[in-house]
């Protein structure tokens, strides 16, 4: 509590920190251009000055501290002079064209003026020169309406953490720009717009503006952040995306993808908006109850095992929880899986075996209390950008990185140590940090003693790692190897993330537990700023997880083959549920070839495109007796189907979402949905009801309900709560619970954290002369996973609209190819038409090829060859070779 | 070797040097003010030069001795006899030098600017003795021109690292005592007290401190601090360690502008020198005191000199001032309690700790003690490097110290404080030079730079001159700075070159004020400086140039006008030669005549012609060029009609 006097007025303010704060809090306006609530004070734009008694002259009240008996006056005739003064200069660097500017009413210069009431100009127009950069599709940069109040400069600084732009040269000639003076479409920018969000002038616009007329908030629809968007609504058009700062996950910051290109979809021409049944070659629109009708006619003889069913980590917690019971309970089967299969499941797999749960252990915003972050196989800033501003700003504050990545990537140009290892050998390189640990001593033996078991079986196997026999394997040089580890050991708080680079391994598993088993020496475990922490890549792929839309597990993780477990469920579900654990994505597949799997239903995935070797994908789907694809559009899988029923968009749902730090976050409907669409449970519940087992639910509520009530870890998760405001992280037992943010603290959820001796294996398929490159695959800032979405984005597809392969300016010699050149890439599987892209990212022998584009699918090339307890395939090796077009010329 | 030994056998070197030398003894002061004259041909010959003679000579280089006007300076002392200063020495003067007083043994009194003792030089006058040096007393500059900056035994024989070696018997808190007692205040423009600057930093708790030395000298025509670093860098760097170890900092950075390339080499050369006796470095003079220093090289942006802003220069950011508080002493280098010192103040710590406050406090005024060096330039006879006591009188130091204005004409003003200063009028002239004083009279002490005008000095275009270079070197951050020096330059623009008007005075004003009490930062803060006295004080010339049209000092080119004075002219055709915009009109034994209409008042017709017969006027102002007698083509005209008429 603080009491101040404001304009001689007592006020008492509370959790604030400086005047300007307090101003506000108590109700006073006070002009400012400068200050932002997220970005540190600046003191630029000396609007906001005040008298306080006992202060010489005029201080900004934005960097002034608040303190105890304060007496501030925050106008006076004084004040005024200075102030109208200031914005008479502005007003004479400033272009006159208010009513045709893209801030027209919304403009911090236009609120200011109107404050100060000025009447006239004083001082002559400066007509500074200033060239606009429309070089980004997604936003305009007017250099002239600039006002270098700095926001966007802090912003992309303490927000993004990049630092694309930066004040340059002096005086009236002070510029704002990107390094080099480059157009900002060519620099290091990410378009995050998070300077555009700030600015109060014209100089930073949305590349299509149009005012909404109200806004709604919900989570967004791409990564597992879990950021939450204020969409705006004009008529029935989602117009305009910023952050919504009240989210614990992302606290306002949202990247390019969540801010331009998550929207557009939703309106797009394109939207399924009636069924469609197959007829011949081509579909017939029909109405829903005929296509209902024929889904169900169609499933009703395939009962069982031959059917599975794909749920969807893009839909909520509700419509997964009703999906897998749907399999389970209407169809008799527990094949029941969704893309988890192809990120994570080596995760959910690894985690679960060594500590008992296989999520991530502590809260993202976590990273900023980690003295040490050791990242790899996760681009984080492109792939989870906002959790990549956390990593950076952490860094900032005086956290150390260690990268290990087979690709420079972004955070490599922040990283302590950046080792580059050959893909394929991470369990060598994890073995060879912990034999140095233990060589060293600097293992925290009071934790393995009491918190562990099976420590001797490791420190056994990691005696063959040396960090030169590492180094062997790995490529990474021994130095390095130790250097990381005495680091990483040596942390009071060391955190560990980590993401597809680990997981998308014919050993992911073992690549899991052995980071698992890397944290546990060093007792970096049940802390803040520690922990095991896999970035979930979808925005509900946890919650799908976590609903049971798994072929082993029911909601909560509860283990199908026991009997306990599937009497609970019976029970209420009133059906017998099959003891034995159903197949994977990757088994189905080819068991559909087999004839084993004759009919597929797919909700909300695409795996003809996401799932590796889609030429095997597509002939599978084929051999299908019957196939039904939920979808909003009518994607490549859902070309195939025998029925296609259309669902609503993200923006037209309520509903729960998890998000990748198990947070469970509830969305209200920002739209209402397309004409002819449905809501993905009343579809399901339809069909299931068609086909004798009824469901009655009113609502998602109902649904969350009846899942909590079957799975502790939800328990306590009421709608109530998160109804209230509330987004809370699982494991939540009831209703009194805070909910965990951070797993393991007294004791692992398995009871002891167990110790798995792993030795390194082979990738499945290595170079050699026919095919002598190392591909791997993933995803980049500017698209998202097959495209469905993104690449309906004007902005996202302006800023990326091709496909291309990373590779070594040294291979790029050899192969006698030069950048924007175009290639084939090839392996045994299949070929693509890539653009050459050389920039450092990749090391000599390996390539990157993103896999979101259609026309030149990644996944024709990559190998299907999966691990043997996750099921999850190698997409991160293969071998491959690149043949020149000649046609090909030079840009 | 420890401090006693080190001293012992610096003053066997240095009595070896000066008072027992066998062979004459050669001082060249190639500091860049004496390189920039050409100090360094001189230095480049001279081998040869004594070769040819057949002579053997000692050579020393030494800083700068203060008489920049008479750069390059060449002293000779021979064995026994006292050490002569020759000023503007060539390559004729050397031989001469070398011929008759290295080698001769005579000195030459008609090249000497004065001797140096012990000893003297028959007449040749004591060099401290003369008008332009007896009113100076020499703390900071006291090694400068003497020692060579590149021989540590040269600084500790005459009393270097003492200071330090009484600091280190000492409490920190009584070396601040000391300090505070001294009334040593800082010089590098603001006048805070060092003692109390130094007791806040160390007050505040942190895990580490740093000391920063501020070396970023930016104001134009101002050079105090590259010549201390470059004739005495020991000074201030013994200065910067007693600081650290009264404020209980381990590291120091000394921030020095690239463009002092000698005074980086020399600090380099002084960190080396002093790391390998131990008087910075582990374990200061057996003591377990630590202090290590780093030397960061500025990119000239003028704003660096401002301590936020240099902080973040050193941090490896922009150099953007920020909004204080918090201050450096609480919040500073990488968020370390620092304490930043200008270079001058550090060079007066170590005489403090080695004569001892009181003897420091004997000189200047009640509130301002010691000494200031200024940088002393413009319109008058002696420029150069001075140090005078506080409380000189403005007057002592133009008319005595600087031999007075040149070419008979009148005072009219001195800027002091450089483009944040003042102008201050010739009403003032026995104003004592202090901060208050200073103050009072709405201009500040500055770091040192003193410019003195006469009447030929167009006061708007001095304020257009200052504001140019503010408004150019303001950082871009706050408005009223960025935008707000720009418009006082508009404004001031349109009154010299004729567009100018009543309100433009009065907004000047206005505008000034308000840049004054909005800006961020010191620089914004007193940019005003310069347009606001010479408003306050030349109220008269703003008027006439926006009402009369008028420049009375002939400076302010749309008001003048060029004119051939018909009766003077010889017609001897060079003005009309030299016209650049052809505007002379004129043939052989014909007077010439200016076309206005073209003239574009450059003023090389009147700066060609020898003879009177050219007049620049500007309203009832005007002044007639040349001054040589020549024979007229009226008088031609009056003696051909003599001959026939």
């Amino acid at each position: 509590m603080i009491h101040l006097t404001i304009d001689r007025r007592p006020v008492t303010v509370e959790n604030v920190k400086t005047v300007l704060d307090a101003c506000r809090e108590a109700g006073v306006y006070i002009p400012t251009l400068c200050a932002d609530p997220d970005l540190a004070p600046f003191g630029a734009c000396r609007l906001c000055i005040v008298k306080i008694e006992g202060l010489r002259g005029l201080p900004t009240a934005c960097t002034t501290s608040v303190a105890d008996g304060m007496k501030v006056i925050t106008e006076d005739e004084d004040i005024r002079d200075v102030r109208t003064m200031t914005m008479q200069l502005l007003l004479s660097d400033h272009p006159q064209d208010c009513l045709t500017c893209g801030k027209n009413g919304l403009c911090g210069l236009q609120e200011v003026a109107e404050y100060l009431g000025l009447r006239n100009r004083t001082f002559r127009l400066l007509e500074r020169k200033a060239e606009p950069d429309n070089s980004n599709p997604c936003f305009e940069i007017n250099y002239a309406k600039c006002i270098f109040c700095g926001k966007c400069v802090r912003a992309c600084a303490e927000i993004n953490g990049s630092g694309a732009i930066d004040f340059l040269g002096r005086g009236f000639r002070t510029e704002i720009m990107p390094f080099a003076r480059l157009p900002i479409r060519e620099s290091i920018c990410e378009s995050c717009g998070e300077c555009v969000e700030r600015c109060p002038t014209g100089a930073l616009v949305p590349r299509r503006f149009l005012s909404p007329d109200r806004e709604a908030s919900t989570v967004c629809p791409y990564c597992g952040v879990g950021c939450r968007i204020l969409y705006g609504v004009r008529g029935s058009t989602i117009v305009s995306a910023r952050g919504d700062r009240s989210a614990p996950a992302s606290r306002g910051r949202l990247c390019v993808k969540g801010r331009y290109g998550s929207f557009d979809f939703v309106g797009n021409k394109e939207r399924l908006c009636t069924p469609l049944i197959r007829e011949g070659d081509t579909f017939r629109e029909a109405d829903w109850d005929e296509a209902l009708a024929a889904v169900a006619a169609g499933l009703s003889r395939l009962r069982g095992d031959v059917f599975g069913g794909l749920a969807s980590a893009k839909v909520t917690n509700e419509d997964n929880y009703i999906f897998q019971k749907f399999v389970r309970a209407a169809m008799g089967t527990n094949n029941v899986d969704h893309c988890a299969r192809l990120c994570h499941a080596s995760t959910v797999a690894g985690l679960a075996l060594s500590f008992g749960s296989g999520a991530m252990t502590n809260p993202s915003t976590d990273v900023l209390s980690a003295d040490v972050i050791l990242i790899t196989g996760s681009n984080t800033t492109e792939n989870h950008p906002v959790i990549g501003y956390m990593i950076r700003e952490a860094i900032s504050r005086g956290s150390k990185l260690i990268l290990f990545d087979p690709r420079q990537i972004p955070l490599a140009r922040i990283s302590a140590i950046w080792c580059r290892q050959r893909p394929g050998t991470d369990v060598a390189w994890i073995n060879g940090l912990m034999h140095v640990i233990l060589r060293e001593g600097l293992h925290k033996k009071s934790f393995i003693d009491e918190r562990t078991e099976g420590f001797e079986d490791v420190a056994r196997i990691v005696e063959a790692y040396s960090p030169e026999r590492a180094e062997e394997i790995t490529g990474i040089p021994a130095a390095d190897i130790v250097d990381a580890a005495r680091m990483y050991a040596g942390a009071e708080n060391a955190s560990i993330i980590y993401s597809m680079g680990i997981t998308q391994h014919t050993t992911g598993v073992d690549n899991v537990r052995s980071l698992a088993n890397l944290a546990m020496m060093t007792g970096n475990i049940g802390r803040p700023g520690t922990g095991v922490n896999p970035l979930r890549g979808q925005n509900n792929v946890q919650g799908a997880c976590d609903m049971g839309s798994l072929p082993n597990v029911i909601s909560g993780y509860q283990q199908v083959s026991d009997e306990k477990v599937r009497e609970k469920f019976e029970k209420v579900w009133g059906v017998t549920i099959p003891a034995k654990p159903g197949m994977t994505v990757t088994e189905m597949i080819p068991a559909a070839l087999t004839g084993k799997i004759k009919a597929l239903y797919i909700m909300g995935e695409n795996p003809m495109l996401s799932d590796p070797d889609v030429h095997h994908v597509e002939k599978a789907l084929r051999a299908l007796d019957f196939l039904v694809v939920q979808d909003i559009f009518l994607t490549e899988t859902a070309r195939l189907a025998d029925v296609v029923l259309p669902a609503t968009s993200f923006a037209e749902r309520d509903g729960t979402y998890t998000n990748t730090e198990r947070r469970v976050q509830l969305t209200k409907p920002v739209l209402p949905p397309v004409m002819g669409v449905r809501q993905d449970w009343e579809i399901i519940q339809d069909i299931s009801t068609l086909l004798g087992y009824p469901m009655r639910y009113n609502s998602r509520r109902d649904i969350w309900d009846e899942m909590r009530s079957l799975a502790p870890s939800f328990a306590g998760i009421s709608w109530e709560r998160l109804e209230a405001g509330g987004s809370i992280c699982w494991p939540c037992p009831d209703e009194s619970h805070p909910g965990t943010p951070i797993l393991h603290r007294e004791r692992f959820t398995r009871g002891k954290g167990h110790f798995a001796p792993i030795d390194y294996r082979q990738a499945d398929e290595m170079p050699d002369t026919d095919y002598p490159f190392i591909l791997t695959t993933g995803r980049i800032l500017e698209q998202f996973h097959t495209g469905t979405m993104t690449r309906k984005s004007e902005a996202l597809e302006g800023l990326e609209p091709e496909c291309f392969v990373e590779m070594s300016a040294a291979d790029a010699e050899q192969l006698g190819v030069m950048k924007g050149n175009h290639v084939q890439v090839i392996t045994r599987r299949g070929a693509v038409r890539a653009l050459v892209r050389l920039n450092d990212r990749t090391g000599a022998g390996t390539l990157f090829i993103p896999f979101h584009y259609v026309e030149a699918a990644a996944n024709e090339l990559t190998n299907a060859a999966y691990d043997p307890i996750a099921k999850i395939p190698e997409f991160k090796v293969c071998a491959a070779r690149v043949e020149k077009i000649e046609s090909s010329t030079s840009p | 070797m420890n401090y006693d030994e080190l001293r012992e056998r610096s003053i066997r070197v240095w009595e070896q040097e000066e008072q027992h030398a066998t062979i004459p003894l050669i001082i060249i002061g190639t500091a860049t003010c004496g390189l920039a004259s050409g100090a360094d041909e001189l230095l480049h010959i001279l081998g040869d030069e004594l070769t040819q003679a057949g002579v053997q000579a000692d050579v020393r280089q030494v800083g700068c001795i203060g008489l920049c006007y008479a750069e390059p300076l060449v002293d000779v002392r021979i064995p026994g006899g006292a050490r002569v200063c020759y000023g503007g020495v060539d390559v004729k003067k050397l031989r001469t030098i070398i011929e008759k007083h290295v080698k001769g043994g005579t000195p030459l009194a008609e090249y000497a600017l004065g001797s140096i003792g012990p000893g003297q030089a028959p007449g040749v006058p004591s060099l401290w003795e003369l008008s332009a040096t007896k009113p100076q007393v020499r703390v900071v500059l006291r090694n400068c021109g003497i020692i060579d900056p590149d021989r540590l035994e040269h600084y500790v024989a005459r009393g270097g690292y003492a200071g330090l070696v009484r600091a280190l018997g000492m409490a920190p808190s009584a070396i601040i005592g000391e300090v505070k007692t001294s009334g040593l205040r800082g010089r590098g423009g603001a006048g805070f007290p060092t003692g109390l600057k130094w007791e806040l930093c160390r007050s505040n708790a942190g895990d580490k401190r740093y000391v920063i030395c501020n070396a970023d000298e930016g104001d134009p025509g101002a050079f105090m601090d590259r010549s201390v670093l470059e004739g005495d860098p020991h000074a201030v760097l013994e200065g910067l360690c007693i600081a650290a170890y009264a404020i209980g900092a381990s590291e120091g950075y000394i921030y020095c502008r690239a463009e002092y390339p000698l005074a980086i080499r020399r600090l380099r050369q002084a960190i080396e020198q002093a790391k390998e006796h131990r008087l910075i470095g582990e374990g200061i003079l057996g003591s377990d005191f630590s202090f290590n220093v780093h030397i960061k090289e500025g990119a000239g942006a003028f704003v660096c000199g401002e301590e936020t802003a240099l902080i973040a220069s050193i941090e490896g950011r922009r150099g953007m001032p920020r909004s204080r508080p918090p201050f450096p002493a609480a919040h500073g280098l990488f968020g370390r309690p620092t304490n930043i010192n200008n270079v001058e103040t550090l060079a007066n710590v170590p005489a403090i700790l080695r004569e001892g406050a009181e003897w420091f406090a004997n000189y200047g005024t009640e509130h301002s003690k010691g000494t200031k060096t200024f940088a002393l330039a413009g319109k008058v006879m002696r420029t150069g490097l001075i140090e005078v006591p506080m409380g000189i009188t403005l007057r002592e130091v133009i008319f005595d110290v600087g031999g007075g204005i040149p070419d008979g004409k009148k005072f009219k003003a001195a800027q002091t404080g450089g483009p944040s200063g003042g102008c201050i009028p010739a009403e003032f002239l026995d104003l004592p030079i202090d901060y208050e004083q200073l103050a009072r009279v709405g201009s500040i002490m500055g770091s040192g730079g003193l410019v003195i005008l006469d009447e030929s000095s167009c006061m708007v275009d001095l304020a257009r001159y200052f504001i140019n270079f503010t408004q150019n070197e303001s950082c871009g951050k706050c408005i009223p700075c960025r935008l707000g020096t720009r418009q006082m330059l508009m404004i001031l623009e349109d009154i010299c070159a004729g567009r100018g008007t009543d309100d433009s005075i009065a907004l000047l004003e206005s505008l000034g004020d308000a840049v004054k009490k909005g800006s961020l930062c010191g620089l914004g803060q007193t940019a005003p400086n310069p347009a606001l006295t010479t408003v306050r004080y030349f109220r008269d010339e703003y008027i006439e140039h926006v009402r009369d049209k008028v420049c009375r000092a002939l400076s302010c080119k749309e008001y003048l006008r060029y004119e051939v004075i018909e009766d003077m002219c010889t017609a001897c055709g060079v003005c009309r030669r030299e016209c650049p915009s052809e505007a002379i009109i004129g043939a052989k034994d014909e007077i010439h005549r200016i076309d206005q209409s073209k003239c574009i008042r450059c003023g090389i017709c009147f700066e060609s012609c020898k003879f009177d017969s050219i007049r620049v006027s500007s309203g009832r102002y005007h002044k007639t060029s040349g001054g040589k007698k020549g024979r007229t083509v009226r008088e031609k005209r009056a003696a051909r009609k003599e001959v026939k008429p």
